[in-house]
């Protein structure tokens, strides 16, 4: 049997309810790994019809090969068809590490895979490294975001990581680059799947942005005070930046914002642009769903709070005082009217 | 027929503890526990247990079991299930249990319930608030060859065979129907788990948790290997260069923030 080599991404198509950026956050990562250990990046999509073309533009984005898996059973996100689908894949191809987002699709599938090829899994990694045995060295967040651990594998093969999404520069495009696309067969028989989707009901949320996709955050704290002040402070700041409104464990007990908003170790964790902690105090169980994301802005009147000690900008005042203006100022500049 | 749910409960450092009594032992890659502060149930096994007894409400002769596996100490974890109202607990203890990987967790978990026999359904924690891995659930789905539904709010039995469930997705609910035996996974959106009663607290106490060891299960020495080593542990330092905006009045120090974040590009 060959040994295991190369780097193996299981992309996203959106096409199967997937999110195409985070294939490319993927092979962001994965170009830099292929790189350090000199060997092959690949890439895997799947879905029912998916062309020529759609593999060329990930070999323009750092590929060097991509495979591509039609099968009518793989037309819309099924846990079940997906899970057997790459487990035939990597049967198949052998790669030496293989990674996916630990996106929904992600979830299901990496650990899966991982359990039926007996080998290890590293979910939610923040960052990938290769050591001086050329191991794939697992970064990821620990104790709510506490702690970090390093991860290896212990000799077993693929190395499978998933990659929590937004943390990674997605790979930019280069025009005229050189790789191959071909098409993988896989075998799939409609008893797969074992469960059946019997329906979809959309959150009904006031500015339709979900919270794990957003690329701005508003979030409250206890501080906030009542459930209005939630309302009438993050919810309107959220919908001026076109992003969602989120909310710390605390201000979710206390009734004044929705379970499903609430944002950490318990919660929701988020990477988005920019992340308004409002009122927040940054316990860990806090900073465990929101430290990763690109800029943080804390407004506390305590000058003291934790979470000044991970925000880029901060405010020491009461955020009754300062929210209004701050919200004015930014509808003027986003050009939200009302 | 009486339905025989089964719950897997993690007992973990309690998660609330204060960053600043956080400490970890980089040479023995392990936390340090806070003085003080008693380890808890992971709270979404806390869930996953509620979301069972709803079913056993709805259906009183249904049997609740809860297992946790891990040092003496996870004994809390099975006795505040049975608190909350699980009739039969049992508790993994070993040597041989100690400091698993994600694969060896699940691998005796799933012995362990191969010896319980018959049963419906599993409920589980999306992930334990220890080390966050989000793998044993499906792993001991995958083991018992059962499906694995994840990321729940709740669950019911709409015949004695088949469970709907309904899926935390990023914008909406999905629900989706599979046939028992399933393994299912829950968070927080389940909300509030029932406290336990004086009542049931006084049940608990009086009922025997069950200890088994590796010998009472079917476990292959052979298989029962880690695939996964912590090699680091560490916390984490931050940046901590954080700009304070400072002005004459907090409206203009509200505007300001704003004017900041054009001119760094980010709104």
């Amino acid at each position: 049997m060959a040994d295991p080599k190369g780097i193996l991404i299981g992309g996203e198509m959106p096409q199967s309810g997937g999110r195409p950026g985070m294939t490319l956050e993927l092979l962001g990562i994965g170009r830099k790994l292929a790189d350090q250990l000199g060997e092959e990046l690949s890439v895997v999509i799947m879905g029912e019809s998916i062309g020529e073309a759609e593999g060329r533009e990930l070999v323009a984005h750092g590929a060097d090969k991509v495979y591509i898996a039609n099968h009518p059973l793989l037309k819309s996100y099924h846990p079940d068809a997906f899970i057997t689908a790459t487990e035939q894949v990597l049967r198949h191809l052998k790669p030496s590490i293989f990674l996916m987002g630990r996106s929904e699709i992600g979830q299901d599938v990496a650990p899966s895979v991982g359990f039926r090829l007996r080998t290890g899994v590293a979910m939610d990694c923040l960052d990938l490294q290769v050591d001086g045995s050329r191991r794939l060295v697992m970064i990821r967040p620990v104790y709510g975001g506490n702690a970090r651990a390093h991860f290896i594998c212990t000799d077993v093969f693929p190395q499978i990581a998933t990659v929590r999404p937004k943390t990674q520069d997605p790979a930019l495009r280069q025009e005229g680059r050189q790789g191959s696309v071909e098409n993988i067969e896989v075998e799939l028989d409609p008893s797969v799947r074992r469960s059946d989707w019997v329906s979809y009901k959309k959150w009904e949320s006031t500015g339709g942005v979900s919270l794990g996709s957003a690329e701005y955050v508003v979030s409250g704290g206890r501080g906030i005070g009542s459930e209005d002040a939630y309302k009438e402070t993050i919810e309107v700041a959220a919908a001026v930046l076109n992003g969602a409104a989120g909310a710390s464990k605390a201000c979710c007990d206390a009734g004044y914002a929705p379970p499903g908003n609430q944002v950490g170790l318990t919660g929701q964790r988020v990477s988005p642009k920019l992340y308004v902690a409002v009122a927040i105090s940054g316990a860990s169980q806090h900073i465990a769903g929101m430290g990763t994301s690109k800029t943080i802005i804390a407004v506390n009147k305590d000058p003291d709070a934790h979470i000044f000690k991970v925000a880029r900008y901060g405010v020491v005042a009461d955020y009754k005082q300062v929210m209004p203006a701050f919200i004015q100022k930014c509808r003027e500049l986003v050009g939200k009217g009302e | 027929m009486p339905l025989h749910l089964i719950c897997c409960a993690k007992q973990v450092p309690d998660p609330e503890t204060p960053a600043v009594s956080f400490r970890v032992d980089p040479i023995a890659k392990r936390v340090v526990p806070a003085p003080g502060i008693a380890p808890v149930i992971s709270p979404f096994d806390e869930q996953a247990i509620e979301v069972a007894l709803k079913i056993k409400d709805a259906r009183p002769d249904t049997k609740v079991t809860v297992i946790s596996m891990g040092a003496a100490s996870a004994r809390d974890a099975v006795k505040h299930g049975l608190a909350m109202g699980a009739d039969e607990g049992i508790l993994l203890e070993d040597p041989l249990f100690e400091g698993t990987d994600a694969f060896q967790t699940a691998y005796a978990l799933s012995a362990a319930v191969r010896k319980l026999g018959d049963y419906n359904a599993i409920f589980c924690g999306r992930q334990a608030a220890d080390f966050d891995q989000g793998q044993v659930a499906i792993g001991l789905a995958e083991l018992l060859g059962i499906p694995a539904l994840i990321n729940g709010q709740s669950a019911e039995f709409v015949s004695d065979s088949r469970v709907r469930f309904e899926r935390v997705l990023p914008d909406g609910i999905g629900v989706f129907e599979a046939d028992a035996p399933v393994l299912t996974s829950y968070s927080q959106e389940v909300g509030q788990p029932r406290y336990p009663t004086l009542r049931n607290i006084m049940t608990a106490a009086r009922k025997e948790i069950a200890i088994w060891h590796a010998s009472d299960l079917d476990i292959n020495q052979a298989e029962f290997t880690p695939k996964t080593k912590l090699v680091d542990l560490y916390v984490p330092t931050y940046e901590g260069k954080c700009e304070i905006i400072e002005g004459e009045t907090a409206a203009e120090v509200g505007e300001k923030l704003a004017l900041k974040l054009r001119e760094a590009k980010i709104i």
